[in-house]
């Protein structure tokens, strides 16, 4: 019965809240083993897209399988596949970290001594044994967003959704979110994971759908996105902010794509697809008398990526998420 | 945080997967639920103030303020108003449960709970099961507070462990109907104001407190099809008397149609919950 080969298939994702469109026609397609990156500002719908696979929000339009299977008419299947890790730590406050595993675990169909070993393991992998018996109102941020994970890997599942994993982390647990995450990956699960932080997606996921006002604008590896915003960027302060506007001008005449400008700190960047014009470029303002005060010329970054992609930066926040939950 | 991943997960195409929940599973994943919420319970013990406290002034309030007047004195009033007080102590109790699972809903662990492969109903059912507990203690510290007083049930002690039985079954039958209007509402404080709409009418208007026979006729109808008095009458033929009989029997049957309405329509609600 199972046709598809990926592990999430998903076409022309709806969902509405009122009058609102949070997610507006999505098409995601996951191969099994990867991790995949979905990339947005707050409120572009990403929440709002995993609940819909993860089968915790009815689909308004729209289908998904999760290998091969729908999440709407077959949810209980989909259940036993998946792991769901929430922005916000899905885990028994009043309850301690073991109390809580044990829960879970019982409720995943394990049974007597099988539950204490499960809940030492987790607890121990996720360096949470000392603090086991502790309530989690003494537990710091990372701690829950551990426990959480721990939770969510009680099954094993092959499909593990993760929405925004390190938000509000310190570097360092970041890091070792990351490193769990690949862990997982290298066991042979797929994981699709939120997240606001380009930085992120970058480093972690093997393709990437970047998603504004509920579309997908843009998809593929970390390399096919750059690759949108050319080759290279060059990156300019000028003497005079004065001189941007013509700057500007000048470069997009020479480069063929228009430059993004921050007047206030006179900079100027500039996507590249031929490095050797830079000498053009600078040969010209010099012609118009513009000097240069810095130079640089850099890799795209995904935030290059994302401004022009979406005409806006990633971090640009809107309330819409937070309106999704309360509705 | 490192070496989670000694052993390889199962691919996700060839997993042999079950179709739907067993009941064997639904019973399981309610007990467990259970016992969560009994956990809870043990874990803030504030929430056991209104069974503890309400039992003893409501029992000594409302048997000194009727007793007079309906039965000529307080101790001839026990045994109709004893029954009548402790069926309305745990209904209380039992309305509490909207505002109990409103609260924890919109924590973030059910959406843990709606993402596992458990029973939809489990959560409901768990949460409603745990408040036994506190119906348990409801039900004691009634009977306590009316040996102090001098009651002596007729029925004695295997009377009043019926009574109790019969009184707790029907209290999680009818406390369906305060997690409908849980799962219902957006806020527990709305949750609250609906559930005391409900209780009040519904414990007032039977024969809780006071012989129906000086009510209106339109009233007594209503007060005739009330689960509630038939819960009553029963708890009162089994204290009493020690006897089950005709209203044991309503009431039994009262109980079952309040969960065949109000449950399936609470878990569709909870499932369709955002």
């Amino acid at each position: 019965m199972t046709t598809s080969e990926w592990a999430i298939e998903a076409h022309g994702l709806v969902k509405d809240f009122g009058d609102q469109r949070a997610v507006d026609h999505v098409d995601l397609n996951v191969a099994p083993g990867i991790v995949y990156g979905v990339l947005g500002p707050n409120g572009a719908g990403k929440t709002t897209t995993i609940r819909m696979l993860a089968t915790l929000l009815g689909i308004d339009q729209g289908e998904a399988r999760i290998f091969g299977h729908d999440v709407v008419k077959d949810a209980h299947r989909v259940r036993q596949l998946i792991g769901v890790t929430g922005q916000y730590a899905s885990v028994d406050e009043t309850l301690t970290a073991r109390e809580n595993l044990d829960i879970f675990c019982r409720l995943q169909g394990l049974n007597g001594k099988a539950v204490r070993i499960k809940s030492d393991e987790l607890l121990a992998s996720f360096a949470l044994t000392d603090a086991a018996n502790k309530p989690l109102s003494k537990f710091s941020g990372g701690m829950r967003r551990r426990l959480d994970l721990a939770a969510s890997l009680i099954a094993r599942p092959p499909l593990i959704f993760l929405d925004e994993p390190t938000t509000g982390l310190d570097p360092r647990t970041r890091a070792q979110m990351w490193d769990t995450i690949r862990e997982l990956v290298s066991a042979g699960s797929t994981v699709l994971l939120t997240t606001q932080y380009l930085d992120e997606a970058d480093q972690l996921a093997d393709r990437i759908a970047v998603i504004d006002t509920g579309r997908v604008v843009a998809e593929g590896t970390a390399d096919d996105l750059k690759a949108l915003v050319g080759t290279a960027a060059l990156q300019l302060t000028l003497s005079e902010s004065g001189d941007s506007e013509v700057a500007s001008g000048i470069i997009a005449r020479i480069t063929g794509a228009e430059p993004t400008r921050s007047p206030e700190s006179r900079r100027i960047n500039a996507p590249l697809t031929d490095t050797a014009v830079v000498t053009d470029v600078l040969v010209a303002l010099r012609e118009r008398g513009i000097h240069v005060a810095e130079l640089s010329l850099q890799k795209p970054t995904l935030d290059e990526v994302f401004l022009t992609i979406t005409g806006h930066t990633a971090e640009s926040a809107s309330d819409v998420e937070n309106e999704e939950r309360a509705a | 945080m490192s070496t989670i991943t000694t052993t390889a997960v199962a691919p996700g195409f060839d997993r042999d997967l079950d179709r739907n929940v067993s009941l064997t599973q639904t019973w399981r994943d309610s007990m467990i639920m259970a016992r969560r919420a009994i956990i809870k319970m043990r874990r803030t013990p504030e929430q056991l103030i209104d069974v503890t406290l309400q039992p003893i002034i409501f029992t000594v309030m409302f048997a000194y303020i009727f007793g007079g007047a309906i039965a000529g004195d307080v101790q001839s009033y026990l045994p109709l108003f004893i029954p009548g007080i402790l069926v309305q102590t745990v209904l209380t109790g039992a309305s509490a449960a909207g505002t109990t699972l409103r609260e924890d809903m919109d924590k973030g662990v059910f959406d843990r709970f709606k993402s596992l492969p458990m029973a939809r109903i489990a959560p409901l059912a768990g949460a409603l099961t745990g408040d036994i507990v506190r119906y348990l203690i409801a039900g004691t510290i009634t009977f306590v507070m009316a040996f102090v007083m001098g009651y002596r049930p007729g029925g004695g002690v295997l009377g009043v462990t019926a009574t109790m039985l019969l009184v707790m079954a029907c209290g999680w039958a009818l406390s369906w109907i305060f997690a409908l209007v849980g799962v219902s509402m957006k806020s527990a404080r709305g949750v609250q104001g609906i559930a005391f709409l409900i209780l009040f009418p519904l414990t007032f208007l039977s024969s809780a407190f006071v012989p129906t026979e000086t009510m209106p006729g339109w009233l007594q109808a209503f007060v005739r099809i009330n689960p509630v008095t038939h819960i009553i009458s029963a708890a009162r033929e089994l204290c009493n008397y020690g006897t089950f009989g005709t209203d044991g029997w309503l009431a039994i049957a009262g109980a079952l149609v309040v969960i065949a309405i109000f449950a399936p329509l609470a878990v569709r609600k909870y499932r369709t919950h955002t």
